[in-house]
C-alpha cells in the first residue's frame, strides 16, 4: 500500500478500502432487511447474508482465522439452529402476521443508541491503527493462537467457565421437574443449549 | 503467483469437480448394481452400460422445471446452488501432491474446509422449508437436527490431528505427517468419517431422505436440473470427505514414490473411501432418528474427547 506524504489517510481509494466499503453497504443493506422483512424465514436468510458480509469484512481486514470461526459458528450452527427452531414451531410461507413487532420504535432507539456507542467505542480505539493489507497475515492462526493464549488467557479462561456454567444450566433446566413448571423451563433450556455449545 | 498459474489451477479444481463426482457416480451404480445381483441398464455404450450416465443427464435437461404453486419461489430456486458451490470451493483447499500440490495454501484450512462445508447443509434446510410440503419440511428439521448433532465430533477430530501437526494448514499438515500417526488418529478417523457420512446424509444415516417414511425430504419436490444438482452435491459431497479423510488421517499424498506419484495416492486413497461409502449404502440398514442422535451424542463425542486426550498425552511425553 501507497502511503500518501507519509501517513495513509483516511480516503485514500485503493481497490481493498473500495471493496470494503461496498461489502460493508451490502452487510448493512442485508442487516435492515433481516429486521425490517415480515417473513420470518426469509429474516434467518438475510441473517445468513449480514453474517457472511461480516466474515468477507474479516478476510478483507487480514484475519483469515476470525473470518472462517465466524462462518463455522455463525453461519453453520447459529443459523441453522435458528432455521431448525423456526421450522419446528412455525415457518409459514408468505408473510408472518405476528412478526409485526408493535415495539418497533423503542427497539429502534435501542438499536440506534447501541450503534451509536459501539462506533464511538471502535473508531475512539482504533483511530490510529493501520491494517497493512499487502503485508504478512497479521490475523494468522499463529498469531492469533499467541495472542489469545499469552496476552488474553486469562479472560479466555473465564470465558470458558461462563459457557460451562451456561451448559450444566441448560442440562439442569431442561430436565424434567415433574411439576407444571418443567415444560416452559424446557423451552428455555434449548435456547440457552445452543448458545453455549456455540 | 502469475496468471497462467492461477489459471491452471483453477481449471485443474473445476475439472475435478465436474469429473469426479459423476465418476463416483456412475461407480455407485455399478457397485451396487453388482453387490445385490441386479445389474440394471448394461447396453447403453456397450461396455457396462457406461454411457448410461450421460443418458440419465440428457434425461435431467430434458424434464420440465416445476416449482410448486404454494412454494417460496425465490429461496426454492436458490436451494440448490447454495447446496452444490460450497463443495467447489472447498476443493480449492485440499493439497493432492507435495510441494504446492494444492489450489490455494490456506494458513486455516482445516477451519475453511469445515466452515464451508456446514454451509452447504443451509441449500437442503432453504429447499425442505420453501416447497411448502410437510414431508420436505421434516426432511429439513431432520437434516438441521442431524448437522447439529455431527458438527461436534467432526470438528473435535480435525482438532485432534491439528493438535498433532501443530499447524491449521492442510499442506502443512501432511509436510509433518509420519506413518505411526495412522494407529495414533485412528479414532478420530473413524469418527470423523462417520460424523461426515451424517453430515451427507448418506445411509445408514439416511433418515433425513428415508425414501420410506418421507419419500426423499427435502428434495421431494424437486424435478430436472435441480434435483439433479442436488444429486451431484451428494456425490460431491462424497469426494471431498474422502479427500479430506484421507489428507488428514492416511496420510494424504505419502507413500513410495511420494514425489512423482504423489497425486496418484491421494486419489487412490479417496478412491478407496468413496467405495466404503458406497459399500456402507448397500449393506447397512438406516438407522432411525433417534438412534441417530444417540449414536453422536452418547458414542462420537466421547470417542473424540478420548482422541484428543490421547493426542494430547503423546504430543506432551514426546
Amino acid at each position: 500500500m501507497t502511503l500518501a506524504a507519509g501517513h495513509p489517510g483516511f480516503l485514500s481509494p485503493t481497490g481493498v478500502e473500495v471493496v470494503f466499503l461496498l461489502v460493508g453497504l451490502v452487510t448493512l443493506g442485508a442487516a435492515i432487511v433481516t429486521v425490517t422483512t415480515r417473513q420470518l424465514v426469509h429474516a434467518a436468510l438475510w441473517l445468513v447474508a449480514a453474517l457472511g458480509g461480516v466474515a468477507v469484512e474479516y478476510l478483507l481486514l487480514t484475519a483469515e482465522f476470525i473470518a472462517w470461526v465466524q462462518v463455522l459458528i455463525y453461519v453453520g450452527s447459529v443459523v441453522v439452529l435458528l432455521l431448525f427452531g423456526l421450522m419446528l414451531t412455525r415457518a409459514p410461507i408468505g408473510r408472518s402476521p405476528d412478526a409485526d413487532a408493535t415495539r418497533r420504535w423503542p427497539a429502534l432507539v435501542v438499536a440506534l443508541a447501541a450503534a451509536g456507542t459501539l462506533v464511538t467505542v471502535v473508531v475512539d480505539a482504533f483511530r490510529s491503527t493501520w491494517v497493512e493489507v499487502d503485508g504478512a497475515v497479521a490475523g494468522a492462526s499463529k498469531v492469533t493462537g499467541v495472542a489469545l493464549f499469552r496476552h488474553w488467557v486469562l479472560p479466555f479462561e473465564a470465558l470458558s467457565v461462563l459457557l460451562l456454567a451456561a451448559l450444566v444450566g441448560a442440562i439442569v433446566l431442561s430436565r424434567r421437574s415433574g411439576d407444571g413448571a418443567g415444560r416452559t423451563g424446557g423451552r428455555r433450556a434449548d435456547e440457552r443449549g445452543g448458545k453455549g455449545r456455540s | 503467483m502469475d496468471a497462467l498459474d492461477v489459471t491452471v489451477r483453477i481449471v485443474a479444481v473445476l475439472l475435478a469437480f465436474l469429473v469426479l463426482p459423476l465418476l463416483v457416480g456412475q461407480t455407485e451404480h455399478k457397485v451396487m448394481a453388482h453387490m445385490q445381483g441386479r445389474v440394471g441398464p448394461m447396453y447403453a455404450g456397450g461396455f457396462h452400460g457406461w454411457a448410461q450416465l450421460v443418458a440419465d443427464g440428457v434425461k435431467f435437461a430434458q424434464k420440465e422445471d416445476i416449482v410448486p404453486a404454494g412454494a417460496d419461489r425465490r429461496v426454492f430456486q436458490l436451494a440448490p446452488a447454495l447446496a452444490l458451490l460450497p463443495y467447489l470451493l472447498v476443493l480449492v483447499a485440499i493439497p493432492v501432491a507435495p510441494g504446492g500440490g494444492v489450489a490455494q495454501a490456506l494458513d486455516a484450512g482445516i477451519f475453511f474446509v469445515l466452515a464451508v462445508m456446514g454451509v452447504g447443509i443451509l441449500g437442503s434446510l432453504m429447499g425442505g422449508w420453501a416447497s411448502a410440503n410437510k414431508f420436505s419440511l421434516l426432511g429439513g428439521l431432520r437434516t438441521a437436527a442431524q448437522l447439529m448433532a455431527y458438527e461436534l465430533p467432526m470438528l473435535l477430530a480435525a482438532a485432534s490431528v491439528a493438535m498433532a501437526a501443530g499447524t491449521l494448514s492442510l499442506p502443512g499438515i501432511l509436510g509433518v505427517w509420519e506413518w505411526w500417526w495412522l494407529p495414533w488418529q485412528l479414532i478420530g478417523g473413524v469418527v470423523f468419517f462417520t460424523a461426515g457420512l451424517a453430515e451427507l446424509q448418506r445411509p445408514p444415516f439416511d433418515a433425513p431422505v428415508a425414501d420410506s417414511e418421507i419419500i426423499f425430504g427435502a428434495y421431494t419436490e424437486y424435478t430436472g436440473l435441480r434435483f439433479a444438482l442436488f444429486l451431484l452435491a451428494e456425490y460431491a459431497g462424497i469426494v471431498v470427505l474422502s479427500a479430506l479423510t484421507a489428507v488428514l488421517f492416511l496420510g494424504g499424498w505419502h507413500g513410495p514414490f511420494a514425489d512423482g506419484l504423489g497425486w496418484l495416492w491421494t486419489l487412490l486413497k479417496t478412491g478407496v473411501l468413496a467405495f466404503g461409502v458406497i459399500w456402507l449404502r448397500v449393506s447397512y440398514p438406516r438407522l432411525r432418528e433417534d438412534q441417530i442422535q444417540r449414536l453422536s451424542w452418547t458414542v462420537l463425542v466421547p470417542l473424540a474427547l478420548v482422541q484428543i486426550a490421547l493426542t494430547g498425552v503423546v504430543k506432551v511425553v514426546m
